[in-house]
């Protein structure tokens, strides 16, 4: 079948001239994290031997060099999620710690005593903890909205857990287990009704879909580069400016500061105030060429493979009575990361078997561990597509189920 | 390196069908092992006797390897005294390592082919660990319950 992206996009990637124990590579972990066209390994390269100095306070040409490019990187980011101006984008490490920046920046200067944090029950573990610590510090309590039986959140709830004590609702744009992508939008108006502030994660939705924060409404959405293309270790925090301009500052030390005294300091206006210390510049820059990359291929190109490819996983998936596959069936509704089982194989034996035919998928929890609680099991196999998957990853990805079941139907009677 | 190797016969007849497998009423010994990384969970219940263990059972959910390790120790160590039970872990452990065991661990064995899988060698030792540890503390301090976690 013709697919929304040609398979000659796979040719940008060198890692997929990769053999795995002699098989070809076949990638189904990008939710993980995805794999590096060679626009961005080379932006990394071209840094480090024809610019590489620090930003932003150089007078010199390569810092002049380094700074303008790592500004304009925000300025891409900023364009891509549709921000209002740039300065409502800060470079974080990670989507992780983008949450953790509102959780304590914000977290710590605005909520009392009594106060309530919504989030759901599907949860990362990294949108989950910074705010269990923020809470127990603060004296507020954390409540949950619950999802049903195909994994869609349970809106209905809202009305009895969202009331006039909750400050902050924080919850995942899609789902990094069941793939659901939650309505956001509704969300947003719904806990702005009774005055909380709504924090996104979005480090499964911005790298597959267009993502527009103005649409969203959201006041706070996190999200990573290397899960689109880009390096580890380069995330953002968007916010909007009023807030971000109101709130105290995060880290403290250099690059952040105006005027330091020995006993008070005044800091730069956002998004510097939230940037101490150097700065990841070299994968920040090459996050921006991975942004441009995404963009020349389409964010809705991508979004429409993706939804072809999980459609045809579905149906092949459905083939096997023994798999269980975990989340919504309409591909309108999810995204591309899959979980699903094999009966009586635990999915660590699933992942081991699928090694050997150079498969990649994840098995475990996903750090999502009250998410598989609520599913009642411990662990999920999960299989998660991006631009460059084709349709015979997938019917690889079934043949490599069927070995697992021959290989475990070899148990005696 | 072969599957065949990894999943033999031995540790996929433990797996479907595990030995000594329940809850002990009246054991001496609890303990629990789990590895939160993968999910491997596994609840030992021991009934020590005159420094032997004259019952054994156990409860789990996990990967064949945790499950079949698990269930053929608690067959290999049912009836033992103590020291003996010392004697196996080593050699068990020693065996996952790299090291030829100088006592016979039965079906143990076929968990040797685990050692090339050197992510899998944890899903072995699980329940080796958490027997360990409890003698430990039954040793010190007499009937105990206890939680071991592997990172």
């Amino acid at each position: 079948m013709r697919m929304a992206i040609p398979r000659t996009v796979r040719e940008d990637f060198p890692i997929f001239r990769r053999r795995v124990h002699g098989k070809p590579l076949v990638y189904l972990d990008s939710a993980a994290t995805s794999q590096k066209p060679r626009q961005v390994i080379e932006a990394l390269v071209r840094y480090y031997e024809e610019y590489n100095a620090n930003v932003h306070r150089g007078i010199y040409t390569l810092a002049e060099e380094a700074t303008a490019k790592y500004e304009e990187a925000r300025r891409k980011v900023a364009t891509f999620i549709h921000a209002r101006r740039p300065e409502e984008v800060i470079f974080t490490r990670s989507t992780t710690e983008a949450i953790n920046l509102v959780a304590y920046a914000w977290g710590l200067h605005y909520l009392r005593e009594g106060d309530e944090i919504l989030l759901t029950e599907m949860e990362h573990h990294s949108n989950l903890v910074p705010w269990q610590i923020v809470a127990s510090l603060k004296g507020a309590s954390l409540r949950f909205l619950s999802f049903d039986e195909e994994g869609y959140l349970v809106l209905d709830d809202l009305e009895r857990v969202l009331t006039e004590r909750t400050k902050v609702v924080a919850v995942s744009h899609q789902s990094n287990v069941l793939g659901t992508i939650n309505p956001v939008d509704e969300i947003v108006k719904r806990a702005h009704d009774v005055g909380a502030i709504v924090v996104v994660d979005g480090a499964q939705s911005v790298p597959h879909m267009p993502v527009d924060v103005q649409k969203l409404g959201c006041d706070f959405l996190a999200f990573s580069g290397h899960k689109m293309c880009g390096p580890t270790g380069i995330g953002a925090l968007y916010g909007r400016y009023e807030l971000l301009e109101a709130m105290p500052p995060f880290h403290g030390g250099g690059e952040m500061i105006q005027l330091v005294q020995l006993h008070t300091s005044t800091y730069k206006d956002p998004p510097w105030k939230f940037e101490a210390g150097t700065p990841n510049i070299a994968d920040a820059i090459a996050w921006g060429v991975a942004i441009d990359y995404l963009c020349e291929v389409g964010m809705e190109a991508i979004r429409t493979h993706e939804k072809e490819l999980v459609q045809y996983a579905l149906n092949r998936l459905q083939e096997m009575a023994e798999v269980k596959v975990y989340g919504p069936r309409d591909v309108e509704r999810r995204g591309s990361a899959l979980a699903f089982n094999v009966a009586d194989v635990h999915p660590h034996d699933v992942a081991q078997v699928l090694d050997q035919e150079g498969i990649c998928i994840r098995a475990g929890h996903h750090c999502t561990q009250p998410l598989h609680r609520r599913l009642g099991v411990a662990a999920t196999a999960r299989a998660s597509f991006y631009l460059y998957n084709t349709e015979e990853d997938i019917d690889q990805l079934v043949a490599g189920l069927q070995r697992v079941r021959e290989l475990f139907s070899r148990v005696p009677r | 390196m072969s599957l065949d190797e990894l999943y033999k016969e031995t540790i996929l007849d433990h797996y479907a069908h595990p030995r000594n497998k329940g809850k002990l009423n009246n054991s001496t010994i609890t303990v629990e092992g789990a590895n939160p990384l993968c999910g491997d969970e596994i609840s030992l219940y021991l009934l020590v006797e005159g420094g032997r263990i004259v019952d054994v059972r156990f409860e789990g959910r996990g990967c064949s390897i945790s499950q079949a390790s698990t269930s053929m120790m608690t067959e290999i160590i049912k009836g033992k005294d103590l020291s003996q039970v010392r004697a196996l872990i080593d050699a068990f452990k020693g065996m996952m390592h790299g090291k030829e065991p100088e006592i016979d661990l039965g079906d143990l064995v076929a968990l040797q082919g685990v050692r090339k899988f050197p992510v899998r060698i944890k899903c072995a030792t699980l329940a080796w660990i958490a027997l360990q540890q409890a003698l430990d503390s039954f040793e010190e301090r007499g009937a105990v319950v206890t939680r071991v976690v592997e990172e």
